[in-house]
């Protein structure tokens, strides 16, 4: 067949030309430039834009960032470095203040000697929520979890050992007698006797005990002030506390506003609308000025603890909004199934709604830490040292330093950005790895 | 607990209560009733005795005594004869002054962001992925931070603009001759009439008759417009064709108010550097600049993945049913895309606006005095009163986001999807 | 539940460790600490150092008293408040005793129900201007932009200044003494406003401090006083009486240097008697007989903190001025201790 044509049509080839490259506006850097950057006048105009926007911030700052100066001490000594080596009227970073500081901003006050102690808290921390977040860390550190609280707070603010440990028991008691009972007594009433020999032993035994044991065997830290407490320690700790804190409350307030109960539902629903109402800096005016008219006459405790349980509060409405999208987007079949076997209310909760509902509801309870994270820096105006402005506002206080405002603003932020990238990340990672298991 | 839990005609039996679902979430709501007003009781006879030992008194009537102290950016008139109250009032003007200008800078930053994040400009959308990453995980107070810091370091100061005897020369010069950047505000051009209607005195502010009639004239040519508009649609469906109406618009959108404005003798007051400071035109704090830029940006990038979010939610399947429908592509964003995508953005943008509300009780930051300034700064500390004012302005910001919620409500009922 | 519960259970622990009975003394003595009141920072009367230790013109008060009811001039916790927070701090029992350049006011005393100890600084409120400005007098600043910090009398006595010259001017509002010299540095206002002394020691800590001048127009006065709780007389004599230890010390020429001698027992019966070498003056206000020897050899007289805080010889530099001993013309006037 084509030999009839080969011979009748001149002009048809029989053999293939080899190939050949691209025209040199079609391939290569060319196309990808013309793709993706000149694709029309207003992708042209665009990335006009972007590069001068790019070498306008590189022109202004980076000299001022290759400028930085190390090794001073103090801002006067840095702009004479500066000038002697970049001629009169260059600008650079005093990088110097960081130098001397870096602890300040880290720790705060806490006793540079006793350094080891929060950081190896934090290292612990990844350790107890390891295997709530990873899915490849083992499940044997599982039982590490609930002891970590106990221990972080006595790793903190150190005191005598017995304190966590005959806190810990309590709340091994309570949960024993609420396993031995429950069986004879049934859930409600077991729970209810376990919480109140729990609260009596918290009230009354407790202090007495402690108080006793140390007597007879003393052991324990150093311990240390909370207003030692400053940067992002400070900051760390009160965000760590106040999700960790709130998690439980999150839950009771989540369940209650889907109660059937009007009751408890109007409770919850007045809570979670309130302190979601009002901004968080108000409620740490509350902590530092009002919630002392709430308490009995002469009571009295620190600003740390205080500001800690009003973050509680605040964190707890919405981690129970959280948690109320994780138990919605549960397929009602779950809830039918649970009542199907015969459940009654807590355990289908305990054993079927509430693992998954939390499973799904991480990546929002780790946006809201992010944002609780971000929020602790307000903070400095109830008087504590935050990492953003209480403690770069009291390093200006000192002679040396006074009138340093970019690199404390450059550092710190860029700690924050650090952190809340990483865990931000990991969120979606983790919502993408749910979105999968379920489809 | 022996007995059968089958044997209702033994009568009720108190175990019932705990036992029987009949019963329980009556008990249970009994409880927890119980432990809640026991426990409200008790912060109240606290507060009760608190107050007592410190010989203090729960009452509002410091809201009327004389402030004594001067609000640099007051919207409405106020000096330091006025009460308290009316500093709380100028206050949360404030507060809802900056929010509105911060939602409205936000969105459309947002939106602009949001957009070109989808673009098909690798450059574009890289760097404006890196300006939603770095905003959103950096706390917004270092943004009101660096923005004051910016604005007071970078601009000069008034003195500036004077012109000097000798050189006969100004060092800065203002930006077509009406607008100054300073370290301490921007001095824009306010807006003047020659003949004056007079003012109509409200408890709130007086308002000048002449706004007022512009605004009447303006609503009421809006009206008409509309009524031209459905005619002309009306005319569409009777005849097939669509009279031409841009022009008609214009000319009954326009005209009657630039009428009437010039026939009130409307001209731009410019500001002048005399003394100190600028006069004439209007001075916009610095403070007002930096919290409005800090809480704009910051925002702004949250309602960027909002608005990402929703035109990616919206699936391809539209857009080419749109197409296959012979529907232009600014007609199938305006009809199909954006109705859908929407419904999808606005909770969480209408959650974003409540977050930046709240937020702009930052202000203590660079001292622009807002609600939480006045009646829960110089108010509160001037009289002693912390347990009055805090508990005000609490309420005052509680009902605020619930207005802003209950819009929202509003919204979503409007546009739920009806589903069969 | 569990850790919520855990920390109730602290908060419990703390409650009853930290409850506060009328006695402020007994409660100090059980603790074994003074907590105290100061300024979030403010060079020269109380700031803390590069390791958070804390020194200054209002510090040394605080140290006095430890002193003289502990001991030890050691046994402070300090709690930095702000100007919003220090009354709430003091009024709720969170802190003993207020030593926070506060001004002592009718309503502060009445109405906030604090009671004011004894002037230890009589300060006046100034303004701070730019040299190049050419302003040599307030009477000059009608439209200005003045930087001013919020929750003082200040911003109060500004509004009263102004109305009364009949002159107006733009108030930027600042939160901390820090803000307020960034703000006034970078020019965002004409003239910095507080007391006298806070702007000398603003001042002091410029680079080019001659670049800027203090108007002489001192437009209030400002009696600054340390503060304790009113319904407390006990505590309060013993906070009054201390700081009347120190400045009467300087009048009888009782230093840190010669105190040990004169402990022993002088010609002068007054020192006697405030030294504790005759009578019991200590016993009166629940202390010991040597109270205020204790409280002298912490950081020594009046006159000495005055000089090693803010005094000529520092960067601060303030000159004795109405804070002279009456015998130099000054308004320092300790009651006699007999």
């Amino acid at each position: 067949m084509s030999d009839t044509q080969a011979h009748s049509v001149a002009y048809v080839r029989d053999t293939m030309l080899p190939q050949q490259p691209a025209p040199a506006g079609q391939s290569g850097a060319v196309q990808w430039l013309r793709e993706n950057l000149f694709s029309g006048w207003l992708n042209t105009l665009l990335t006009l834009l972007g590069v001068a926007l790019i070498y306008t911030l590189v022109m202004h700052f980076l000299p001022w960032f290759l400028h930085g100066v190390w090794d001073a001490n103090s801002i006067k000594e840095c702009r004479t470095i500066i000038t002697d080596r970049y001629g009169e009227g260059a600008t650079g970073a005093c990088w110097a203040v960081i130098r001397e500081r870096w602890h300040q901003f880290i720790f705060g006050f806490y006793p540079p000697e006793l350094y080891w102690r929060p950081i190896l808290t934090f290292l612990l921390l990844f350790v107890a929520v390891g295997p709530l977040l990873f899915t490849w860390v083992p499940r044997v550190l599982a039982w590490f979890t609930p002891v970590y609280p106990f221990l972080a707070v006595w790793l903190l603010w150190g005191g005598s050992g017995w304190t966590p440990v005959m806190i810990f028991a309590g709340f091994v008691l309570g949960a024993a007698i609420l396993l031995l009972l429950s069986p004879r007594l049934g859930s409600i009433m077991a729970f209810s006797i376990g919480a109140f020999v729990a609260i009596l032993y918290f009230l009354f035994v407790v202090g007495p005990l402690i108080g006793g044991l140390q007597a007879i065997l003393p052991w324990g830290l150093e311990s240390v002030d909370s207003a030692k407490f400053g940067g992002f320690l400070l900051a760390i700790t009160l965000g760590v506390g106040g999700i960790m804190m709130s998690l439980p409350l999150g839950i009771v307030l989540a369940l209650g506003r889907q109660s059937d109960m009007p009751l408890v539902k109007g409770f919850s629903v007045v809570f979670i609308e309130f302190i979601r109402g009002v901004p968080l800096i108000t409620l740490l005016f509350v902590a530092s000025l009002l919630l002392n008219y709430f308490l009995p006459p002469g009571t009295n405790f620190d600003i740390i603890l205080r500001v800690m349980i009003l973050v509680t509060f605040f964190a707890a409405a919405y981690i129970a909004e959280v948690i109320r999208g994780g138990l919605a987007a549960l397929p009602r079949g779950q809830y039918e199934a649970a009542d199907a076997l015969g459940l009654d209310y807590w355990k289908a909760q305990r054993l079927i709604i509430l693992p998954q509902a939390l499973k799904i509801s991480i990546p929002g309870i780790v946006s809201t830490f992010i944002g609780m994270f971000k929020d602790t820096t307000l903070v400095v105006f109830v008087g504590l040292f935050d990492p953003l402005k209480g403690i770069p506002d009291f390093i200006r206080a000192d002679f040396n330093w006074k009138g340093i405002y970019w690199e404390p603003f450059i550092f710190v932020g860029a700690i924050f950005f650090i952190l809340n990238f990483a865990m931000s990340r990991y969120s979606m990672s983790l919502e993408r790895r749910l979105q999968r298991d379920n489809h | 607990m022996t007995s059968a839990p089958d044997a209702p005609e033994q009568g009720f039996r108190l175990s019932q209560l705990i036992y029987d679902t009949r019963y329980r979430s009556l008990t249970i709501q009994a409880i927890v009733f119980i432990l809640v007003m026991g426990g409200a009781a008790w912060l109240v006879d606290n507060v009760i005795q608190n107050l007592n030992d410190l010989g203090k008194d729960f009452n509002f009537s410091f809201l009327g005594q004389r402030a004594g102290y001067d609000i640099g950016n007051a919207i409405i008139p106020y000096n330091n004869d006025m009460s308290h109250g009316r500093a709380l009032l100028v206050g949360l003007i404030n507060t809802l002054w900056v929010s509105f200008l911060g939602c409205v800078a936000a969105t459309i930053i947002g939106i602009f962001v949001g957009v070109l994040r989808l673009s098909k400009n690798w450059l574009v959308a890289r760097l404006m992925t890196v300006y939603v990453e770095v905003f959103r995980n950096i706390p917004v107070l270092l943004w009101i931070l660096v923005a004051i810091a910016l604005l007071t370091d970078v601009a000069p100061s008034p003195n500036a603009y004077k012109v000097n005897q000798q050189t006969g020369e100004a060092q800065a010069s203002m930006l077509l001759d009406s607008v100054a950047f300073t370290n301490r505000y921007t001095a824009i051009p306010s807006v003047h009439f020659d003949r004056s209607l007079g003012s109509l005195d409200t408890a709130l502010a007086p308002i000048s008759l002449n706004f007022l009639a512009l605004v009447i004239v303006l609503i009421a040519s809006i009206w008409v417009n509309k009524r031209m508009l459905t005619h002309a649609a009306k005319v569409q469906e009777a005849t097939g064709v669509r009279p031409t109406m841009w022009w008609k618009s214009a000319l009954v959108l326009i005209a009657p108010v630039v009428i009437l404005a010039i026939a009130l003798g409307i001209n731009p007051e410019e500001p002048q550097i005399k003394g100190f400071n600028f006069t004439g035109g209007t001075n916009v704090s610095n403070s007002f600049v930096a919290l409005w830029l800090g809480l704009s940006l910051y925002t702004a990038a949250f309602i960027a993945e909002i608005v990402r979010a929703g035109i990616l939610a919206i699936s391809k399947g539209q857009t080419e049913a749109a197409f296959a429908l012979g529907l232009r592509a600014n007609r199938t964003m305006s009809l199909v895309i954006l109705p859908q995508a929407l419904r999808v953005i606005i909770p969480p943008l209408i959650s974003q606006y409540l977050n930046l509300t709240k937020n702009s009780s930052l202000a203590i930051a660079v001292g622009y005095l807002e609600l939480r300034g006045t009646l829960g700064g110089i108010t509160l500390n001037q009289t002693g009163r912390e347990l009055e004012a805090i508990t005000l302005m609490m309420l005052i910001y509680l009902a605020i986001s619930l207005s802003i919620s209950g819009v929202m409500n509003v919204y979503n009922n409007r546009v739920k999807l009806k589903e069969r | 539940m569990k850790k919520s519960v855990f920390f109730g259970a602290l908060t419990a622990a703390t409650l009853t460790a930290g409850l506060a009975g009328a006695a402020t003394l007994d409660d100090v003595k059980s603790r074994g600490e003074l907590i105290c009141g100061v300024n979030t920072g403010l060079v020269g009367f109380a700031a803390p150092d590069a390791n958070g230790n804390w020194s200054g013109f209002d510090v040394a008060v605080c140290q006095a008293v430890a002193a003289a009811v502990l001991g030890d001039p050691s046994k402070v916790k300090y709690v930095p408040t702000s100007g919003q927070t220090r009354f709430t701090a003091l009024g709720s029992g969170e802190v003993d005793l207020l030593a926070r350049n506060t001004t002592w006011t009718f309503s502060r005393d009445t109405d906030l129900k604090l009671q004011f100890t004894a002037t230890n600084y009589y300060d006046g409120q100034g303004f701070m201007v730019r040299k190049d400005s050419g302003v040599t007098s307030a009477k000059e600043l009608d439209g200005a932009s003045i930087c001013i910090q919020t929750g003082t009398t200040t911003e109060l006595n500004l509004a009263d200044y102004f109305k009364a010259n009949n002159m107006s001017y733009q108030p930027i509002t600042v939160d901390s003494n820090a803000e307020g010299e960034q703000q006034f540095l970078a020019g965002a206002c004409d003239a910095y406003t507080t007391d006298a002394s806070g702007l000398a020691a603003t001042r002091a800590a410029f680079a080019n401090p001659s670049d800027y001048v203090i108007l002489p127009e001192i437009i209030s006065k400002e009696p600054l006083a340390p503060a304790v709780r009113q319904g407390d007389d006990q505590w309060t004599d013993i906070v009054r009486w201390t700081v009347f230890a120190l400045i009467g010390a300087e009048e009888y020429g009782v230093t840190s240097a010669n105190i040990d001698e004169l402990a022993k027992g002088t010609d002068n019966p007054e020192v006697n008697r405030l030294l504790g070498t005759e009578g019991d003056l200590g016993a009166m206000i629940g202390l010991d007989k040597d109270w205020a020897v204790k409280a002298i050899k912490a950081n020594g007289n009046y006159g000495e903190i005055f000089a090693a805080t803010i005094g000529e010889q520092t960067p601060i530099g303030l000159a004795r001025g109405l804070n002279a001993q009456w015998t130099q013309g000054g308004l320092m006037y300790a009651p006699p201790f007999r």
